[in-house]
């Protein structure tokens, strides 16, 4: 176990090298403008490009460009934003951090709750109507946009039946955890239901896809002739097995959600997280900030990836051999 | 073979030299076109596809002989009529201090801003038809290209194994390991700048063929790695050690015995990942980092509607419908396909 994990995290390593190098070369080494510029946002004057240049080394070879950026961005600290001058950007990331885990770990929670108990009870009662029903939250789950569902939501929340059903529903935004728990948790519970839906349907119908299968395993067939309940075939024997590669998709999407439809959601329901600081950044092109941002969301999710792997391995032996 | 007993012949090979002409059973692909005819959802996703694209197509009808409008161009100052009554397209808000305009909400007259207007007096329903047909052709043209692109490495991969399938599969890892909204947002970001120029090829900065190459770059892996993965099982088969000993070239080997042997997979993956892709541009035109203006998409049309969603939610709401049913269509008549050429395929995850 312990040779897998120092494997595992060395693989994490290398990949977070291989990205950081990628969106160096894609920043810094694209054909076109003058990366300089890029940075410097629009109408810069020739003493922020010469300011510029000097603090990314630009008259330097790439690979000692490459380390400035590194210094910049995990060392010193010190990439400023220069739309808005002066700002700093690292300590800005950092502030948002806390939100964009708030969002995601609530989400996961319910999705991970609500998929496991809606597949598991539509393996088990095929043919009734549970099952069309995960099978079309499932559709939904892959084909509605997020950002959308959550501006429908808004609208029926903040203004159609906010003077009647929803009058609980605070206004959209952020209150800190160690401010108000139950504040925090009532401004994103919205949120979190919005995007855990949508997963939820996508992992029941997996699930359900994996227990059907698992059922029809001769160790299903072993332990009903050894006289099991079928409550207890479906629970402690199919379903374990069934599990695991939803356990391995987790791994995946959690990253992926991170640096996609948190993003996203964050921005319709006005979250001031990694999300809605990357898409402030996108409206004015402000390049340092997005590569900041980038960065720090890739490398959290090739650890989390990391370590959902590692936990895959300690549910499943098999895979520690691989 | 024959063998004599007792003096006689008997047959023991195929006996019927001369029978009746047998008919040669369909091939796999025939089987699966009877397999999709027969499910009834599929047909149905397909039809309301078809539909949706044939609507989108007559777009320039609709703005031109019904709406008489032009949906490119803003219309501030213009003036409609409704209920035969002639009313500004952009009207003076009467909340707060009166400060500001508010579109025309839906009238339900085809004629005359079917949907309203959006805040620059254009007309919302032509400019859904005009966005929908770039939205489809940035979703079935990136579908086209990375399904393409990964077989090309799939099969190299797979095939060759060795320092080409090392090198395939670590630059898969990575862009795997990358979130797929971050990558193409940082593409995007540079390349909508200033465009791309790379050697012969030159793409202009607001071209659609940006957005398509982008999002088809970062699926690339999705389709790659099952890909990969059953060629490799292909390669220790008879028909494969045959074809090498008949002295077959690699290269023909790979285009006539491989390559109809994962064709299948390939096409259970385009409509899911033409689905995939047109949410992901949407949801870049939603980040502005998707369609450039002055062209439209559903995304960016969302993203139009988002300041005007408590006043006029018919834009966000109308656009967002048309994507959502795309995909659906998409998403359902794929598990058709799915169900009719491969049963078993894994889509999600496939390592």
């Amino acid at each position: 176990m312990a040779g897998y994990i120092l494997r595992r995290l060395g693989a994490a390593v290398l990949v977070l090298f291989a990205i950081s190098v990628l969106v160096f070369l894609i920043f810094f080494a694209t054909p076109g403008v003058d990366p300089a510029a890029r940075i410097a946002g629009k109408n810069a004057d020739p003493a922020t490009l010469e300011q510029v240049r000097a603090s990314f080394g630009f008259d330097r070879p790439l690979p000692v460009q490459y380390l400035m950026m590194m210094k910049h961005l995990f060392v010193s600290h010190d990439l400023t934003s220069f739309v808005n001058r002066g700002t700093l950007v690292i300590p800005q990331i950092m502030d948002a951090i806390p939100v964009t885990l708030s969002l995601v770990v609530g989400a996961a929670v319910i999705w991970m709750v609500l998929g496991v108990a809606m597949g598991t009870l539509a393996g088990a009662m095929r043919g009734t109507l549970v099952d069309p029903l995960v099978m079309l939250l499932g559709v939904f789950g892959v084909s509605l946009p997020v950002y959308w569902l959550g501006e429908v939501v808004n609208l029926i929340t903040q203004k159609e039946l906010h003077d009647s059903v929803f009058s609980w529903v605070p206004p959209l935004g952020y209150v800190p955890f160690s401010q108000s728990p139950g504040q925090w948790a009532l401004h994103l519970l919205l949120p979190w239901l919005t995007l855990a839906l949508l997963y939820a349907g996508i992992y029941a119908r997996l699930l359900r896809g994996e227990l059907i299968q698992a059922l029809n395993e001769d160790y299903v067939r072993t332990a009903r002739a050894k006289g099991l309940s079928e409550r207890r075939i479906l629970l402690r024997h199919a379903l374990r097995c069934s599990l695991i590669p939803i356990v391995s998709l987790f791994g995946l999407d959690f990253g992926a959600l991170v640096g996609g439809a948190a993003l996203l959601t964050e921005v319709v329901f006005g979250l001031p997280g990694v999300g809605k600081l990357t898409y402030q950044a996108l409206q004015n092109l402000d390049l340092p900030v997005i590569m900041g941002a980038v960065l720090y969301a890739a490398f959290f999710v090739v650890l989390a990836n990391a370590v959902v792997d590692v936990l895959y391995a300690r549910l499943d032996p098999r895979v520690r051999r691989a | 073979m024959s063998a004599t007993v007792n003096g006689a012949v008997k047959e023991t090979g195929p006996i019927p030299a001369v029978a009746a002409p047998v008919r040669p059973s369909a091939g796999p692909w025939r089987q699966a076109a009877t397999r999709i005819l027969r499910n009834r959802s599929a047909l149905a996703a397909g039809a309301g596809l078809l539909l949706i694209a044939l609507v989108c197509l007559l777009a320039p009808v609709y703005a031109g002989s019904i709406a008489h409008t032009d949906p490119f161009v803003s219309n501030i100052s213009g003036t409609t009529v409704v209920g035969g009554q002639e009313v500004p397209v952009l009207q003076q808000s009467t909340e707060g201090l009166g400060l500001g305009v508010t579109p025309i909400g839906p009238t339900g007259d085809p004629a005359h801003y079917l949907l309203g207007a959006d805040n620059q007096g254009r007309d919302v329903m032509a400019r859904l038809l005009y966005g929908g047909r770039n939205s489809l052709l940035i979703g079935i043209s990136s579908a086209l290209l990375c399904c393409a692109l990964a077989t090309v490495l799939g099969v190299l991969a797979g095939y060759f194994g060795g320092w080409i399938d090392a090198v395939l599969s670590r630059f898969f890892d990575v862009i795997w390991a990358f979130p797929v909204y971050l990558l193409a947002i940082c593409l995007s970001v540079v390349l909508l700048t200033s465009g791309l120029h790379l050697g012969p090829v030159h793409i202009d900065a607001g071209s659609l063929a940006l957005p398509i190459v982008i999002i088809a770059l970062i699926y690339v892996p999705y389709v790659a790695r099952p890909l990969r993965g059953q060629v490799m099982a292909l390669r220790g088969k008879e028909f494969l050690q045959a074809a090498v000993g008949l002295g077959a070239s690699d290269a023909r080997i790979m285009r006539r015995e491989v390559l109809p042997n994962v064709l299948p997979t390939v096409v259970v993956f385009l409509p899911l990942m033409t689905a995939l892709n047109m949410l992901t541009e949407s949801a870049l035109s939603f980040l502005s980092v998707g369609v450039q203006s002055p062209d439209a998409s559903w995304g960016t049309i969302i993203n139009d509607g988002l300041a005007l969603l408590y006043t006029r939610p018919m834009i966000t709401i109308a656009a967002g419908l048309f994507v959502a049913l795309t995909a659906v269509a998409l998403n359902v008549f794929g598990d058709g396909v799915r169900d009719a050429l491969d049963p078993n395929a894994r889509l999600r995850g496939g390592a």
